[in-house]
């Protein structure tokens, strides 16, 4: 399935390509207007109008294929501890206030406990998102959620987690967790989602 | 030829992807009170697979500076100035006067002419001829609206220009498409560019408009790729720990300024595309991004939080001393310049309230031009006549273009679902 869709991709990005080739012939009949002898009427050049033309669809990206990051699954494959809703470890996301990178306290248990298990499990590595409600510009909330994940970050490292079993990744608010645009849907999705490897 | 064209439709159309009708919907919100009344008088002998006129007539109107006269009330369907009766078009209120003729001349080739008439003046204030092949009649009405648009404004037209923006199909399913889309200024022709069900960002056009620098997280991590829109080619230039992020081309298109958090926190970097060294503009501990070159190619304008809120800084090029350039507000974003180079458009917020405004650069007057409550991404038109940026309603994404003024506002939705980060065509 994944292969066909890869090979759909590359027969398109052919034969978009053949179509642009096409087009590129046709330009260079696409020539100055002839002179005409309707008074005033001047020549013009359309040469040149068709630059560009032509884009190519590029590859789709089969990793990617499936997509939705979160509370992924494979933690929840890891042993009981993971889904019991009175274990710290069951809880994989970390909220924050507006414009706030600070870690709030509810959440430095849930942070400890995860800190815990990759130290007694190092083979286990994970993957920090953050995220930004909303508001404001893209790429600063990118930036924004790059510091939210760094808090986590230091804060495991503080106890003592190995820098190589985690990763850092922004999504800005490219990825929110609710849609709409009311506080209900922002405070969701200015968070770390703590997102476990698969092996 | 006919062949492959016809198996490519079919491939789109099982893909869903649109081709040969718009992808966004252009209405106009908000019109001036002082527009022209123009008469486009349905081209003569159209057998051309283009309504050429009603592209040019759509075109002015969407523009908002004229108004156009509608075909029922016309007195008469002249293609020449020999059958142009003035007084008649005086008579409905006419200004201006636009005629012409598409002749079939064989080979998949095309004659165009049209005349731009003065209706008081009696007489001819622009007329060409050019020849076209089929595939861009559509390419050719939008240079004859440029060129209308221009002799009765004297702003350049920007209709034969192209757009670049990122769509999210909402298909109902979890995993959300996003395409990096090329679309005509009136938003037919959609071209993909790039696909992925991870976020692609940020699209900043090269200055000769052939290439595209974006961000795309399909490696799951941020990395910025430069696609050559005529092949296709893509390179990845940027992919290194952390946030790589808004690309913006230096003018000579040589260098990309970019935001990197390899170091620790997002700062300003300039990349030389063609030789990859890197130099580091700022050094704060702070967030710098969405950097920004000026016109001449001097400074670099960029967005850092380091006073505490997101404020606009400017540095030169070269780096050196940093200077911050906005004061009012809680929040300004996103900085561009305006083609002139005298005034920059940016986010400008409050509280939960984030509009479009202008700064005048000579006196740092900041002129707000949008109504909020969540506009973002705004750049100028090649003409330096319009804003676009981005705009949400509920759940929904769309463009919106405002002229400087604030007096003229057109929409741009997309009809498959979210619309977002504009970027015109250089």
């Amino acid at each position: 399935m994944k292969l066909n869709k890869t090979l759909l991709a590359l027969a398109i990005g052919t034969l978009l390509l053949s179509a642009c080739s096409d087009s590129d012939e046709k330009d260079t009949s696409l020539t100055d207007g002839s002179q005409n002898n309707t008074s005033g009427i001047n020549d013009a050049s359309t040469s040149g109008l068709n630059k560009g033309a032509g884009l190519n669809g590029s590859e789709m990206n089969g990793s990617g294929m499936n997509g939705m990051s979160g509370n992924g699954d494979y933690a929840s494959t890891l042993g009981p501890e993971f889904n019991d809703p009175n274990n710290p470890l069951s809880k994989r996301t970390v909220y924050f206030m507006l414009d706030s990178s600070e870690v709030m306290p509810d959440f430095v248990p849930v942070i400890a406990a995860h800190a815990q298990y990759l130290i007694a499990n190092p083979s286990q590595r994970i993957t920090l998102e953050g995220n930004a409600d909303e508001r404001g510009s893209r790429e600063y909330n990118i930036a924004l959620g790059e510091q939210r994940a760094k808090s986590v970050a230091s804060m495991m490292k503080v106890k003592g987690l190995s820098e190589n079993q985690l990763q850092i990744v922004s999504y800005g608010e490219e990825k929110p967790a609710a849609l709409g645009n009311d506080e209900s849907a922002w405070e969701q999705n200015r968070r770390v989602e703590i997102v476990y490897q698969p092996k | 030829m006919n062949f492959f064209r016809r198996i490519l439709l079919v491939m789109l159309l099982a893909l869903n992807v649109p081709m040969a009708h718009a992808a966004l919907t252009i209405e106009i919100t908000e019109g001036i009170e002082s527009a022209v009344p123009v008469a486009v008088v349905p081209f003569a002998s159209q057998s051309a697979p283009v309504n050429i006129s009603a592209v040019v007539n759509a075109d002015l109107e969407r523009s908002g500076y004229f108004k156009m006269m509608a075909e029922q009330g016309m007195p008469g369907r002249p293609s020449t100035t020999a059958a142009v009766n003035f007084k008649d078009w005086q008579a409905v209120g006419q200004n201006y006067l636009v005629i012409g003729q598409v002749v079939d001349a064989g080979g998949g080739q095309y004659n165009v002419q049209f005349q731009l008439l003065d209706v008081y003046k009696g007489g001819q204030l622009l007329g060409y001829k050019m020849t076209s092949s089929t595939a861009d009649l559509r390419r050719t009405a939008h240079h004859i609206s440029d060129l209308i648009f221009e002799k009765l404004t004297g702003k350049k037209g920007v209709f034969s220009g192209r757009i670049a923006y990122i769509t999210t199909n909402n298909q109902g399913s979890k995993q959300q498409s996003q395409q990096l889309q090329v679309a005509d200024a009136d938003g037919f022709n959609p071209q993909p560019v790039a696909s992925s069900v991870e976020p692609l960002m940020s699209p900043a056009w090269s200055p000769d408009g052939k290439k595209l620098a974006y961000v795309s997280f399909e490696r799951k991590t941020a990395a910025i790729y430069v696609q050559t829109l005529a092949t296709g080619e893509r390179v990845r230039v940027a992919e290194f720990p952390g946030i790589n992020g808004a690309p913006a081309w230096s003018p000579d298109g040589t260098r990309l300024a970019l935001t990197l958090s390899k170091d620790g926190s997002p700062d300003i970097f300039v990349l030389n595309v063609s030789t990859r060294s890197l130099t580091k503009l700022t050094k704060s501990f702070a967030i710098d991004t969405e950097p920004s070159w000026s016109p001449d190619g001097s400074s670099i304008v960029f967005t850092s939080d380091r006073g505490g809120k997101p404020q606009i800084y400017m540095v030169s090029s070269q780096g050196g001393q940093e200077k911050r350039l906005t004061f009012s507000g809680g929040y300004n974003a996103r900085a561009s310049f305006s083609p002139d180079g005298r005034s920059l458009v940016m986010v400008h917020g409050n509280g939960n309230d984030y509009r479009i405004a202008v700064m005048d650069m000579a006196t740092r007057a900041i002129n707000v031009l949008t109504s909020g409550p969540s506009d973002e991404s705004p750049s100028f038109a090649p003409n330096g006549a319009m804003i676009l940026y981005a705009s949400k309603k509920g759940r929904t994404g769309f463009l919106s273009a405002v002229s400087l003024d604030g007096k003229m506002q057109q929409k741009l939705v997309f009809n498959n679902g979210e619309v977002r980060e504009p970027s015109w065509a250089p």
